[in-house]
């Protein structure tokens, strides 16, 4: 894109010195970019190149290094630990992702627009919340939601679901399910703001038409509210999906992983590896890994939802 | 679009249900952090008798004094550097296109994916090399790292939106390159910078990775980065727990609640441009 505009900026401005004058100022432009890339290289290109150089080795950060090729890969993509944390990354997608976008879908569909000023500042107050606080500030109070004397089992005791209720992050079975909760806290708000603002973009006019033509409900839905929805759906699926492959904060604030790793999700391990038990290679080796499963995963979704 | 009030009673419901699933963990925060210290709360439950002295006594034992000022100047540190050196790059790359902007346009994309916790192993080892461990100066280093790409497109987009006939025409006045861009483009772009100044002020007043690997002092830490050891200390205190959490997590929600529009139209245009 960038090379399409100078060429076009090259040709409209033939003849003399002024191409050539004008290529030397551009590569002078560079002075403006610099500083951010000097920051963004030293900062986070290096690190990244360090952790795929670390991945090939056998280091704990004081002795010397050791080269053991591709066993640090073979080891994350065998050891059953390593193994079973990407699950669970990829298990969370459905409470980070799946719900929220569904219930935002559905809101924003029932509602097509709110009108109503003050319902519009209190909404949006409410349901950027999750988003303004930190996420361990967030996961305390989540622990103690779901802990045993926690509002959770107080609201399904409340509801004759008295012999349900349990320490929810403590249960092998109920743990990550119920981090998963804190995703879909974190995630319902923003998705839902971000789809009655864009279904209250699509003109009016369109679902007038479709009605029209004798579509239904669902048709309309299929056929106007999806499409034009398109975008905005792409950043919901986006944003929500990394954050559940990449979810660090949260569960190491409300279960660091347990119990018996029931909840261990890549992010965590990284940072188990790498500063409790000091085993920088194969910390590496999952930092790699999960990189390159958030990129397979994200730019198909992009390509996806981009709009034509 | 004449769907009747009737129609619209479910929708509002779905609404109103969300709204309270978004406020019901801080609903049983606030109940648990009022109860009588040393007592064991149960649920949500109005306290017959609140409690409001709890926060006086969470304040002191979660450091809170320290912990405002350290995030502070972290927010100092982090958020004009990022500012200034986005702002630029964002001006070469969408008004200036320079010549393999393009490259450089892609390594930013890929930052915007990039996990954070993949490359937090080796930049501590760096940092250690750097001696910037457990130095501000180094976690405000690491964080502009982190908000970079973000900003330098977000200021990107903005500068593609300016017409170029700006620059053409300040050029003829003898304007340097310096000079139109600060005199003229900077001014042009106050409103970007000042929503982008938003995020950043959010992002570094609540980030917890970096904080926790690169400062051992909780209390020289973010104030997201000191509930780390907070939680360590007192997970059996549910009372003081929930105080001093609601501490840590009120400055952002005050400074939210003033600037909330700014804050949603920043945070929805952030999420589509990124």
């Amino acid at each position: 894109m960038t090379t399409v505009d100078s060429l076009a900026e090259a040709a409209t401005h033939p003849g003399g010195a002024k191409p050539a004058k004008g290529a030397k100022r551009s590569w002078a432009g560079w002075i403006f970019a610099l500083p951010a890339l000097i920051i963004y290289a030293v900062f986070v290109l290096r690190p990244t190149v360090a952790t795929v150089q670390y991945s090939f080795y056998d280091w704990d950060g004081i002795s010397a290094a050791t080269p053991v090729g591709l066993d640090n890969y073979k080891r994350v993509l065998t050891d059953p630990e390593l193994v079973s944390s990407i699950w669970h990354a990829f298990f969370l997608i459905i409470f980070f992702t799946i719900i929220p976008v569904f219930g935002g879908l559905l809101i924003a569909t029932l509602l097509q627009e709110i009108k109503q000023k003050g319902i519009v500042t209190a909404a949006r107050t409410a349901l950027f919340l999750p988003q303004i606080i930190p996420g361990a500030a967030a996961a305390i109070a989540w622990v103690w939601l779901l802990s045993i004397n926690g509002a959770v089992n107080q609201l399904l005791e409340a509801i004759g679901l008295g012999s349900i209720t349990r320490a929810w992050l403590g249960d092998f079975t109920w743990a990550l399910p119920s981090v998963g909760m804190i995703g879909t806290w974190l995630g319902l708000g923003f998705c839902t703001i971000l789809l009655v603002a864009g279904i209250g973009k699509i003109d009016g006019s369109i679902y007038e038409a479709a009605r029209l033509d004798g579509a239904g409900f669902f048709a309309r839905f299929r056929s106007v509210t999806l499409p034009g929805l398109r975008s905005e759906l792409g950043v919901c699926v986006t944003v929500t999906v990394i954050a559940a492959l990449a979810s660090f904060d949260i569960v190491l604030m409300s279960t660091q992983g347990g119990p018996g790793g029931a909840t261990m999700v890549p992010g965590v391990l990284v940072y188990h590896l790498g500063f409790t038990e000091s085993r920088l290679g194969l910390a590496s080796a999952l930092g790699v890994l999960l990189t390159i499963l958030i990129l397979v995963v994200i730019l198909p979704l992009q390509r996806f939802f981009q709009e034509d | 679009m004449n769907s009747g009030l009737r129609e619209r009673v479910p929708g509002m419901l779905m609404l109103v249900i969300t709204m309270l699933f978004c406020i019901f963990p801080l609903v049983s925060m606030l109940s648990a952090a009022l109860q009588p210290q040393g007592s064991v709360p149960s649920g949500l439950s109005w306290p017959s008798d609140p409690q409001w002295h709890n926060f006086a006594d969470a304040w002191k034992v979660a450091n809170i004094t320290p912990l405002l000022v350290s995030s502070l100047i972290l927010v100092v540190g982090v958020v004009p550097i990022v500012a200034l050196c986005a702002t630029m790059a964002g001006y070469a790359l969408g008004q200036l296109k320079i010549p393999g902007g393009g490259i450089f346009f892609v390594l930013l994309l890929f930052g915007l994916t990039l996990p954070q916790e993949a490359t937090v192993v080796p930049l501590y080892y760096q940092m250690r090399d750097y001696g910037l461990l457990n130095s501000r100066f180094g976690l405000i280093l690491a964080l502009a790292g982190v908000f970079m790409p973000f900003a330098v497109f977000w200021m990107r987009a903005h500068f593609l939106s300016v017409p170029k006939e700006l620059n053409e025409s300040s050029a003829i006045d003898g304007a340097t390159r310096w000079q139109q861009f600060r005199y003229v483009q900077v001014p042009l772009a106050v409103p970007a910078i000042a929503s982008m100044c938003l995020l950043l002020f959010l992002w570094t007043w609540n980030n917890f990775l970096q904080a926790i690997v690169l400062i051992d002092e909780p209390s020289h830490r973010t104030m997201a980065g000191a509930l780390l050891n907070f939680v360590g200390q007192y997970s059996t205190d549910v009372v003081l727990l929930n105080a001093g959490s609601l501490l840590i997590m009120a400055p952002t929600i005050v400074v939210f609640l003033i600037f909330q529009r700014q804050f949603s139209k920043a945070m929805l245009a952030g999420a589509v441009k990124g």
